[in-house]
């Protein structure tokens, strides 16, 4: 049995729209172990976003407890959220948020800058992890130079960057084509594989398939969850 | 928390990602920065100027002159116009003032003089040697006339330095003769040049003879033999100077019978003149700065209007940055930094500016080059200060972005 890596109890998030109130959470609870790879689906307007945006540390619950990797989000300040980012969770976003004036290599080394590792250090572990998804020949390009699914490898190296307990990926492969879509999905399976925990925020069943387990979402109440079958995760490959 | 060389790094890079604008905003700064410092500079060299050339008259120097300067009631004649000191009130000031190194009456006249075919009408002063003392002045060519040929009243004079030339351009004045008022006069030295006075007056267009061969071959005064156009009094330092003065004015009413307000006298005292004067191109000096720090001031505001738009503009990075793990204060810092780089760049650039503007400028007038070490330093601290200030502001409102909002910026 692994130990979760999140335990979230009684979430809520509130918030005021003019003079009504909407519960973007409504009294969410869940668990999700250390190694497990799992999808959160929902149309817009589920919660999804808000619930993907408090296990990022980018936002704290009106009420409720989650704990992440035994770090209490609701409890923490600014630096403490900033640290938390930092070193706990690596971001993969749609539009793959890499700095244009920078390098493939210069973006993955981003979040070590703010971790205050040392220059040597932090080339040399970015290079290793470009290397790992399959971009050492491309370190030097900057981000126009490189197709969106090379600019979502750097992104998802530059996650990895700080060894994070999380791979949080926001709706990874919907600026992407199928097959492109395909690859970047194949990449956090391995990951998963070698023991990455993982979580898809989407909106595609079909993307959700792909992971072990789906948790579904409708009107800031989670209305089911569910292991998937292995062959559906098989059909990525195809 | 981030590296200093990575935080640097970041805004160096920021700064040359956008050069024309960086030149531009910097240029507010470098534009304020020079004017001060140029006009701070010829304000102090008109300052050191003004001082100079009123020290040239002589440090330490009261001039005592007949006549009442301040008028009360009744008719009064011009400062100068009276007989009303002599050789007597020279000589008791000298006699019962404490603190005097050198008292010099001298007797003014006008006269042509002619050496050859040239001729030329300076200031004739009768002096007695004491006059070089009291008035900070060197020989630079021959001597001084003694005391002894001053009794004596011998035909020598010396010569300022604009006299010299006018008269002798071609030969060593020095052993040559001058005729004034129909007399033979031997030159037996040269004054070394003082140039202008603070008024404006060739302090070198001026011969120098003994006080009795003026009183009695050139002046041509009759009625007393003893009175004289002025007494110089040098004081042994600036601390003694409004002493001897009030002294002097006691002595002097006590001698003439006269009381305060009555005066037939006026002491001049030279160091609160040049006070005075120094503390008008002073008031200039500032008023000239002052203008200038409004340019910098509309600097500060091109920087801050500039910060604001980067800030708008680089949103979604803010908010990637944070999502990264950047603090409140790494952010605040980077733009913080962006600003203050920008703003002490241009300080600087804009002290080399200005000390080149104010050597041109002191070139044209003329007037001495004066940048304080001290004024430099503080255009550069108080070019940061206005990056620190104009920059803070849109610093704290990127730190303050929040991160959801800001990745959801297109």
């Amino acid at each position: 049995m692994m130990t979760a890596l999140i335990a979230a109890a009684g979430l809520a998030k509130l918030y005021r729209m003019g003079d009504e109130i909407v519960r973007a959470l409504d009294g969410v609870s869940f668990e999700i172990a250390r190694g497990d790879y799992c999808a959160i689906v929902g149309p817009s307007g589920s919660g999804k976003s808000t619930l993907m945006n408090i296990l990022g540390g980018l936002d704290t619950p009106t009420e409720g407890r989650i704990v992440i990797d035994g770090a209490d989000i609701g409890e923490m300040d600014d630096d403490a959220l900033a640290s938390f980012r930092n070193r706990t969770v690596g971001f993969v976003f749609q539009s793959f948020n890499l700095l244009p004036r920078l390098t493939a290599l210069e973006n993955v080394e981003l979040p070590m800058i703010y971790a205050g590792a040392a220059p040597g250090e932090r080339r040399a572990r970015a290079s290793e992890l470009l290397a790992r998804v399959g971009l050492s020949e491309r370190m030097g390009h900057k981000p126009t130079q490189l197709s969106g699914g090379q600019q979502q490898r750097v992104a998802i190296a530059r996650s990895l960057a700080c060894r994070p307990a999380l791979l949080l990926a926001d709706e990874p492969t919907g600026a992407l084509d199928t097959n492109t879509g395909v690859e970047i999905l194949n990449l956090f399976g391995q990951l998963n594989r070698e023991g990455a925990t993982v979580v898809l925020v989407t909106h595609d069943h079909e993307v959700a398939a792909a992971t072990r387990r789906t948790i579904e979402m409708r009107d800031g109440h989670i209305v089911a969850d569910r292991a998937n079958a292995a062959e559906a995760r098989h059909d990525a490959h195809v | 928390m981030m590296r200093t060389s990575d935080l640097v790094a970041s805004a160096g890079r920021a700064l040359r990602a956008n050069p024309l604008r960086s030149a531009l905003t910097a240029l507010g700064v470098i534009i304020g920065v020079a004017s001060v410092v140029a006009m701070v500079a010829l304000g102090s060299g008109a300052q050191a100027q003004v001082e100079r050339s009123i020290a040239s008259l002589g440090s330490n120097l009261l001039i005592v002159v007949p006549g009442a300067l301040r008028g009360g009631g009744g008719v009064r004649g011009a400062a100068g116009g009276w007989d009303s000191l002599t050789l007597d009130d020279a000589a008791a000031i000298a006699a019962q003032i404490e603190g005097v190194v050198a008292i010099a009456p001298s007797q003014r006249a006008r006269t042509q003089v002619i050496a050859g075919g040239a001729n030329w009408n300076p200031q004739v002063e009768g002096v007695t040697p004491a006059y070089l003392v009291a008035r900070d002045w060197e020989i630079a060519r021959g001597r001084m006339f003694d005391d002894t040929e001053e009794r004596q009243a011998r035909r020598v004079v010396v010569l300022g330095a604009t006299v010299a030339e006018q008269l002798f351009p071609n030969v060593d004045p020095v052993g040559q003769t001058v005729r004034m008022n129909g007399g033979v006069f031997e030159v037996i030295g040269i004054l070394e040049s003082k140039g202008q006075s603070g008024f404006g007056m060739d302090q070198d267009d001026i011969v120098l003879a003994p006080l009795t061969t003026v009183k009695r071959r050139i002046s041509g005064r009759q009625r007393r033999a003893d009175t004289v156009s002025q007494i110089s009094v040098k004081a042994a330092s600036e601390d003694h100077l409004s002493r001897i003065q009030d002294e002097v004015e006691a002595l002097l009413r006590q001698r003439h019978r006269t009381r305060e307000g009555e005066d037939d006298f006026t002491v001049q005292n030279l160091s609160s003149i040049t006070e005075a004067a120094a503390q008008t191109t002073q008031v200039f000096t500032y008023l000239l700065g002052g203008i200038s720090a409004v340019s910098l001031l509309v600097g500060g505001i091109g920087i801050m209007n500039i910060m604001l738009v980067s800030v708008t503009e680089r949103t979604r990075e803010i908010g990637l940055r944070k999502a990264l793990g950047a603090r409140q204060s790494d952010i605040l810092q980077q733009f913080g930094l962006e600003a203050v780089t920008l703003s002490v760049a241009g300080g600087i650039i804009g002290l080399v500016i200005g000390v080149l503007g104010a050597w041109a400028m002191t070139s044209l007038f003329n007037l001495p080059l004066v940048v304080a070490p001290q004024n430099a330093a503080l255009a550069i601290v108080f070019s940061g200060l206005v990056g620190v200030v104009f920059g803070a502001y849109p610093a704290w409102r990127a730190a303050k972005l929040d991160p959801i909002e800001a990745l959801r910026r297109e």
